[in-house]
């Protein structure tokens, strides 16, 4: 190892301890049923998810819809369809690609799977639980963690089996390098324990008093974003970009900047959803201020991201695996530098309270963690089940119905939040005419439901036919368009 | 990096920051405060829920209620809450002591109940605005919580409980009533004690241009 430049050490793809096709064949081999058994029940969870949210969607503007029912009042479908797409979908399909990647990057084949086959089972009936829980009335309402505390020790348990594997395939990595996915997925495993069991002991199983509740709900609902989902969407976006287009990731020293700012300052931005509220100013200001210095992670990993891209843009035309992961990567820097601008309290005057924190929100689990995950799974099933996809045109209609439904929501939640916001200041605006602004827009965020539902139905289908290996006759990876010559020669499709 | 044990390091210090300063802190210094004595009657602020009350927050809980309304007073410049009437003075910490949880809300797709005990302290209001929000006010997109509620034939009196005025698609035919659950009793007793309006000397009430 000691002869080998950082720079060439970092790119999986130069190491001279990189895997032959044999080697990682075999070790993807071994990660084939619980990877699987997580994507799967992630895209079921999906469907679920994405029909919860569109009728809650559809709640806020036709109240009579589905109405009088204990089961389906809004205030159930709203923190079932979070629920649902938080631990039944998102986490999930993270927990699936981590472990690949996991597997991948240690070098090793899977060990212990029934730990983590044990771990799929329990995680999906703690969702199932909590979220007929939610819809039974069981929630305590703290935004995100909705999931009674019956359920939680179901994924509790889950996640120790998970967690004891992790440090397990650490402990046995063959030697080498450390790449940079490989620090995000060990701090996200080792961060999301500690952020859930705190959250859940303070607020869920033996609650604190009076207006902690909120600073602690915030700090973890936050944080969960920050650092669960986001370093789980990078470590696959570090992975999959300089894999596809084969070169290696620009700059070492702008990752592990990237890295630490992450850690230092995302963890401290959680009260910035409670500006004005009641909390010593301290609390809030420093916030406000880790907000804004997160500029410094995003803007690393963008140019990192940008400069590894920079002269392969092209492989985008081809590459399904690329394209989702380049829209999740810029995404990233969009939401990020939107979600700073949201904790300036002059401007958060403006925003607080309306439609402009869903669309924001939406925007980064959805825009950012969710499109790299679809880019992931589209590069991860064909390694595990031996078929490749059916369809280029079928993932074509999944990425366009899903990067056009998102667009169309992000922008309109956003534009009606404004209009909804300047409407709550306006000391001459009465409370309608704050609803007769967002109205309109949540029309058309209600619409953009059924683009996103299409994209998840046609998903659904393509991942099935992988699981049973049916379509089209198998010639090569399905590709939007044919690679030239030397693209072919470097690129993993 | 190669060191595991320097990340893990760095990744718990990084973290245990934020778990010090937004989490152990609050809950010693807010978590741990005291309800205030009032001179003058020798009560608290704020004053001790009624059992109902305390039993209505898991119906509010239970139904979501936060979702589209705070339970947050703020103050100019941040906002225009006071100009707008949604309270006297700023809510600050002290008035969620009692509150479990304490419902600080972050949207306002209906409006702030920090106060809604002193704007609307009817009763009868309440149940029919939950039974039928949309013969109340027509513009309103609030779901109704008919399930809160139960339709029965009148035997003999009617009820003393049985909700008034009642006149949407749902309400009763004649030699019917509808009558509150103990969820509905309960949900409306806590409306009803939402009342941020009692002095405190941390929160002045500031003066309106």
């Amino acid at each position: 190892m000691k002869s080998q430049s950082l720079i060439s050490s970092f790119n999986p793809a130069n190491d001279p301890n990189t895997l032959d096709s044999y080697e990682r064949a075999e070790i993807d081999a071994s990660t084939r049923v619980p990877v699987l058994l997580f994507f799967g029940s992630a895209i079921f969870w999906l469907l679920i998810g994405s029909l919860l949210g569109l009728v809650a969607a559809w709640k806020m503007t036709h109240p009579a819809l589905l109405d009088g029912m204990a089961w389906t009042t809004f205030g159930r479908i709203r923190p079932a369809h979070l629920n649902t797409v938080i631990y039944g979908w998102a986490s999930a399909a993270g927990i699936g690609v981590g472990i690949w990647l996991m597997a991948r990057l240690c070098r090793v084949a899977l060990v212990h799977s029934k730990l983590l086959i044990a771990a799929a089972i329990f995680w999906n009936l703690g969702v199932l639980v909590g979220v007929l829980g939610i819809l039974a009335g069981d929630s305590r309402s703290i935004e995100w963690l909705e999931i009674p505390g019956y359920a939680t020790p179901i994924l509790f348990v889950a996640y120790a089996f998970i967690g004891i594997w992790t440090i397990i395939m650490f402990r046995f990595r063959k030697p080498g390098h450390v790449y940079v996915s490989q620090w995000y997925l060990f701090a996200a495993f080792l961060w999301f324990p500690w952020l859930y069991a705190t959250a859940n002991i303070l607020l869920v199983w033996s609650p604190i008093q009076g207006s902690a509740q909120g600073a602690v709900n915030w700090w973890f609902a936050h944080n969960i974003l920050g650092l669960w989902f986001t370093p789980l969407g990078l470590a696959s976006a570090y992975y999959m970009i300089p894999k596809v287009i084969g070169r290696p990731i620009h700059s070492y020293y702008l990752s592990i900047l990237g890295f630490w700012s992450l850690a230092l300052f995302y963890s401290w931005n959680g009260m910035h959803h409670l500006i004005g509220g009641p909390f010593p100013a301290w609390m809030v200001s420093a916030s406000v201020v880790a907000s804004i210095m997160m500029f410094i992670p995003v803007i690393t990993v963008a140019i990192n991201h940008h400069m590894t891209m920079r002269g392969n843009f092209g492989a985008l035309k081809w590459s399904p695996t690329l394209r989702f992961t380049v829209f999740g990567a810029m995404t990233y820097t969009i939401v990020s530098f939107q979600g700073s601008s949201m904790a300036i309290p002059s401007w958060n005057t403006f925003i607080h309270f309306t439609d402009h924190t869903i669309g924001h929100a939406h925007l980064g689990l959805y825009g950012f963690f969710t499109m790299i995950m679809f880019g992931a799974i589209y590069y991860i099933v064909p390694r595990l089940v031996g078929w490749e996809w059916p369809s280029a045109t079928m993932i074509r209609w999944h990425f366009w119905l899903s990067a056009i439904g998102i667009g169309i929501m992000v922008g309109a939640l956003t534009l009606g939040g404004i209009l909804q916001g300047f409407a709550f200041y306006d000391p001459a605006a009465t409370f309608r005419t704050s609803l007769e602004y967002a109205t309109p827009f949540r029309i058309i965020r209600g619409l953009s439901g059924f683009l996103l539902l299409g994209a998840h139905v046609v998903f659904a289908i393509l991942f099935t036919q992988m699981l049973l290996r049916i379509g089209r006759p198998q010639e090569g990876p399905a590709l939007f368009a044919t690679p030239t010559e030397p693209e072919k020669e470097v690129a993993a499709v | 990096m190669n060191k595991l044990p320097l990340i893990f390091l760095g990744v718990f210090i990084t973290f245990a920051s934020s778990w010090i300063g937004l989490v152990a802190y609050p809950f010693l210094t807010l978590g741990k405060m005291e309800p205030l004595p009032d001179e003058d009657t020798g009560g608290y602020f704020p004053p001790a829920m009624s059992g109902l009350a305390v039993a209505g927050q898991r119906v509010y809980a239970a139904n979501g209620c936060v979702y589209c309304h705070s339970q947050q007073v703020r103050l100019a410049p941040l906002s225009t809450d006071i100009k707008k009437g949604l309270g006297p003075r700023q809510t600050v910490a002290r008035d969620y002591l009692r509150a479990q949880p304490a419902f600080l809300g972050t949207m306002r797709t209906g409006p702030d109940l920090s106060n809604i005990g002193a704007r609307q302290p009817d009763v009868n209001w309440h149940h029919q605005h939950l039974y039928e929000p949309q013969t109340i006010t027509s513009w309103s997109v609030m779901p109704p919580f008919r399930h809160l509620y139960k339709m029965q034939p009148i035997e003999g009196q009617a009820s003393d409980n049985a909700v008034k005025g009642l006149k949407g698609s749902y309400a009763p035919p004649s030699g019917y009533e509808v009558v509150p659950t103990d969820d509905a009793k309960a949900l409306v007793a806590y409306l009803i004690s939402l009342k941020r309006n009692f002095p405190l000397p941390e929160s002045p009430e500031p003066a309106l241009e």
